[in-house]
């Protein structure tokens, strides 16, 4: 079947079939290889995209139900060569090892940061407890979520418009 | 870059960022599936359904018939090429395709390599293999019955399931120990069979190159120079027209010790088409096929005075090894260095006895950040402590302190021989008991049991043995434990190390950069580390069982060092002084009282490639090799300290506070050792609470899933709270030892003994492993559950 996908700001049309995974889509079509597959059974989020504004776990997402939508995948959090905050928060706070839940962790922190932006760690928590990490044992990605967070603060309390929040502003509040 | 304080001289040691996360923040890490030849095709595995059954006939013509199907292999393929069985790790031999019975659920009956991934795995659904059941052997307690099957008629003359007999210690000493004994407690308990599970499973991409008969295999291996040998040997390929690359490993934690049947198959697959040939498998055959950990079957017994002096040790184990015997350790020792289970204690005598069998369950053992087996002796003589503990009515921490080795004993062997090399033990606990506040928990305990609430606090000690070799000692398969490094600096004082051992996360391109710019007076960022592909670097044995950095990471200092001396050869020729004369700075040769006369490493390194007169015998540049082979293991150690909350109406085990205070000596980067240690609590605490592959009566896999096999989130874990104590190690370039496994090894004794201290009101002794709310409920209710089966 045709299908046409927004991903990360590009048009694609593509044929495919229709029991493609929206993952195997994203890494084996297009080559976007970032996302990770992980598990099969939307337990460890090393998949985690973004569908329209919803983190959801590619490996159980039909590539044909992205048709018309817009996908945003890790190579999409790095905006005009300007990492995101939360980028660099994993990086400053070791909050990866091996690198493979990374991308999928990041997405959902981005979104987490996106509806609140100052979370408690309980509450980085929750919000990253459909994921699995190997590597960190947690701690050091709750500290990069944090850290993420106080630099948007300190970066939009100090100047007009920065990217993180021009970013935040173009996308649309969960209904 | 900013640096840390260092332990001395430059100062390249310290919590710097790592080089490789520019990569993986940005979704650009190169792991294996993320491999894309010309041409490529996609492999797949039809496995078994049985756990123990005879195959009569397999029928792949609906299969080759598929139009994106390109070939078909079976046993009988593999059979024809000599291929069809492989040795394992320890010296068994494991089948790639079943041939004549399949003897665990999940093992590889058939290959399919097609167009595409999703046809390969259609055609498996065509193949049709005729089975006849044979009764499976599951319950390791009943594997040497009389009359139990024989699982293993493969090997010629076999009559029963029995693997091995082994002991270390001295058992008359023991005996005698324990007849001059006030008190002796036993226990029996389980160490449940559980599995690595990185969140990247198993895979390869194989390259045949038919015109020069080159092979290159990417693959997730954490040692591929092994790997490369055991292929030569293996497959009859030429070594040197193997290539074998490790690219991003996205976990490995063991797991990706062993060669499974997959890579094979992928290898087979490319030399039957001509084309790569990529295959990596999902969660369900990970989870199901690769390499398990544990599954020992523990009795322990402790004897001590009545004044708590613990006297000796004695342990008789059964250790289920599965249906073909691919434990990853070194030869000599069947049950890896279990028989260091004497832990932290100074005792007069130990002795123990391992048995191994066959099961028709999953291959494998060892693998999961264990130290080769340190894992379950560390379980076990902790639990025992605490039970003594229990018996003698003290306090579990005031009996440990009691018996603790002193730091005047180091370098100290114990009863089983191990030298263990240095320790502050004492200095250890009491800082975690501070963190803990540990007689302010007791006290805050002892006022919610009056209110009828259930907290526990458990404590662990552990000593772990890592960084095999010696050699001579130790080996896999006949290749000794050691390690080279190469190291070239470049004209403009720019390095390249290349070394032997495969990162998985542990962060070696960052680590072993510091290590050289430590020692060569050089920025990390001007050191780039080569790993992980067997043409670029130089032959070792890999990464597991903690030996990246103690022995090569010695490795990389000691070929540093060596780079230093030759500059220093050619900076006298540069200053025209005498070698002796010069003095290292740490950053530079300087002659001695002169700090105006004195060259930087890129000065030097310019001057090594010029036409500089150099003394005779002098040969320029400034490159250098060494091979590392360790004179001992290093020994880390640790003390920690689990609080947890157990409600007894749910059986619901809460861990509320983890306090870990570890000693792996030098730090190269704090960062990411605090990293390393995080990892392994997550471990303890799944592996106590949630994590087990259990089976079934009739051999099904009960963890097939990460819907069954649980592993431990974000809200499981705690905000972990930890401490650090640097007793270098002696013998040790940098004086630094392993960490990679300390707190998986160290930590689920510490989660267990914090639940039976929060059930001592309700008498229970002990419950085994994973402690789900269920086995919680039912030993409060008098009857905890076997965990290893699902038969209650």
């Amino acid at each position: 079947m045709q299908i046409s996908v927004n991903v990360n700001g590009t048009d694609y049309a593509a044929e495919v079939e229709a029991r493609l995974l929206l993952i195997h889509f994203l890494r084996d079509e297009l080559r976007l290889t970032g996302s990770h597959w992980g598990c099969d059974t939307s337990n460890c989020g090393a998949c985690v995209v973004w569908l329209d504004d919803l983190p959801v776990k590619s490996c159980t997402v039909l590539a044909a139900m992205a048709d018309g939508h817009r996908v945003r995948t890790v190579e999409g959090l790095e905006r005009g060569g300007t990492l995101d905050p939360i980028q660099r928060g994993f990086a400053e706070c070791h909050g990866l090892q091996c690198g493979f839940c990374t991308p999928g962790m990041m997405l959902t922190s981005r979104w987490l940061l996106d509806h609140n932006p100052d979370p408690s760690p309980a509450q980085i928590r929750e919000a990253l407890s459909g994921q699995i990490c190997r590597c960190t044992g947690y701690e050091n990605i709750v500290r990069s979520v944090r850290w993420a967070a106080e630099h948007e603060a300190a970066a939009n309390a100090g100047t007009t418009t920065t990217d993180a929040g021009a970013d935040r502003a173009a996308q649309e509040p969960l209904a | 870059m900013t640096a840390g304080a260092g332990s001395g001289h430059s100062g390249a040691y310290g919590p710097i960022p790592r080089k490789e996360d520019a990569r993986f923040i940005r979704g650009k890490g190169t792991f294996v599936d993320d491999i894309q030849r010309p041409g490529m095709l996609h492999g797949a595995i039809l496995r078994s359904p049985f756990a123990h059954a005879r195959i009569l006939s397999v029928d792949t013509v609906a299969a080759q018939a598929h139009p994106r199907v390109k070939a078909v292999i079976t046993g009988q393929t593999l059979e024809a090429m000599q291929l069809a069985w492989m040795p394992t790790l320890a010296q068994d031999v494991q089948a790639v395709l079943a041939t004549d019975k399949v003897r665990f659920q999940g093992q590889e009956v058939a290959f399919v390599v097609a167009e595409d991934r999703y046809s390969a795995r259609d055609a498996l659904e065509l193949i049709n293999v005729e089975y006849e059941p044979l009764p499976p052997v599951i319950d390791a307690q009943k594997a040497l019955s009389p009359g139990a099957p024989v699982i293993r008629d493969d090997l010629a003359g076999r009559k029963d399931n029995h693997i091995f007999d082994w002991d270390a210690g001295d058992k008359a000493a023991t005996d005698a120990a324990f007849a001059a004994a006030d008190v002796v407690v036993a226990q029996d308990m389980l160490y449940p069979r559980s599995h690595p599970a990185p969140l990247e499973t198993c895979g390869a991409v194989a390259d045949m190159d038919t015109v020069s008969g080159k092979l290159t295999l990417w693959s997730t291996t954490q040692a591929p120079h092994a790997h490369r040998t055991l292929y030569a040997l293996v497959a009859g390929l030429p070594e040197h027209k193997i290539r074998i690359i490790s690219p991003d490993i996205g976990g490995g934690f063991g797991n990706k010790v062993p060669i499974y049947p997959g890579y094979i198959c992928a290898v087979v697959g490319s030399t039957l088409t001509g084309r790569p040939v990529k295959w990596v498998e999902d969660r369900s055959e990970n989870l199901m096929s690769t390499s398990f950990a544990r599954d020992y079957h523990l009795h322990g017994e402790i004897a001590a005075t009545r004044e708590g002096r613990i006297l000796g040790l004695r342990a008789k184990v059964l250790a289920d090894h599965g249906a073909f015997n691919g434990a990853a350790q070194p030869t000599k020792y069947p049950a890896g260095f279990f028989h260091i289970f004497t832990g932290s204690y100074d005792l007069q005598a130990a002795h123990c006895q391992v048995t191994g069998v066959y099961t028709n369950k999953a291959p494998g053992g060892v693998a999961y950040s264990c130290s080769f087996r340190i894992t379950e002796a560390v379980y076990l003589v902790e639990r025992l402590v605490d039970v003594l503990a229990r018996e003698l009515d003290m306090d579990p921490a005031e009996l440990r302190m009691k018996n603790l080795l002193r730091p005047e004993q180091f370098p100290y062997t114990g009863p089983t021989g191990w030298q263990y090399d240095s320790g502050d033990y004492p200095r250890a606990l009491r800082l975690a008991m501070d963190i803990a506040g540990y007689d302010e928990l007791r006290r805050e305990q002892a006022e919610m049991r009056e209110r009828g609430e259930h907290m526990g606090i458990g404590l662990s000690f552990f000593t772990e043995g890592v960084g095999a070799g010696p050699r001579e000692h130790m080996d896999i398969l006949g290749l000794g434990m050691a390690d080279g490094a190469d190291l070239r600096v470049l004209p403009t004082g720019k390095a390249v190390l290349a070394i032997s051992v495969q990162t998985q996360g542990q962060g070696h391109e960052t680590t072993f950069a510091q290590i050289v710019a430590h020692e060569l007076g050089l920025s990390p960022d001007d050191v780039e580390v080569v790993h992980g592909d067997t043409d670029r670097t130089p032959f070792g044995l890999g990464t597991y069982g903690s030996r990246s950095t103690p022995v090569s990471g010695a490795a990389a200092a000691v070929v540093a060092r060596k780079v230093r001396e030759r500059a220093r050869i050619v900076a006298s020729a540069m200053l025209e002084v005498a070698p002796e004369d010069l003095e290292w700075t740490g950053e530079r040769w300087q002659v001695r009282g002169d700090p105006d006369q004195s060259r930087a490493l890129a000065e030097i390194a310019m001057a090594a490639h010029s036409g500089l007169r150099l003394p005779d015998g002098v040969e320029g540049h400034l490159d250098a090799s060494v091979v590392y082979n360790p004179p001992n293991l290093t020994y880390p150690f640790g003390a920690y300290i689990c609080v947890v909350g157990v409600d007894p109406g749910t059986g619901e085990v809460e861990v509320r506070r983890f306090i870990a205070v570890d000693d792996c000596g030098v730090q190269i980067n704090p960062m990411i050792v605090e990293g390393q240690v995080h990892r392994g609590l997550a471990d303890g605490v799944g592996m106590a609470l949630m994590q087990v592959i259990a089976y079934d009566e009739a051999g099904n896999c009960l963890g097939g899933s990460f819907m069954d096999y649980l592993l431990p989130t974000s809200v499981e874990c705690p905000s972990w709270e930890l401490g650090t104590t640097v007793t270098p190690s002696p013998h040790h370039p940098i004086g630094a030892k392993g960490v990679g496994e300390s707190a998986t090894v160290g930590s689920p004794a510490a989660v267990v003994n914090a639940v039976m201290d929060a059930l001592k009101p309700f008498g229970v002794r002990h419950a085994d492993m994973p402690l789900t709310p269920a086995n919680v409920w039912s030993a409060i209710h008098g009857r905890s559950l076997r965990t290893d089966l699902a038969i209650v």
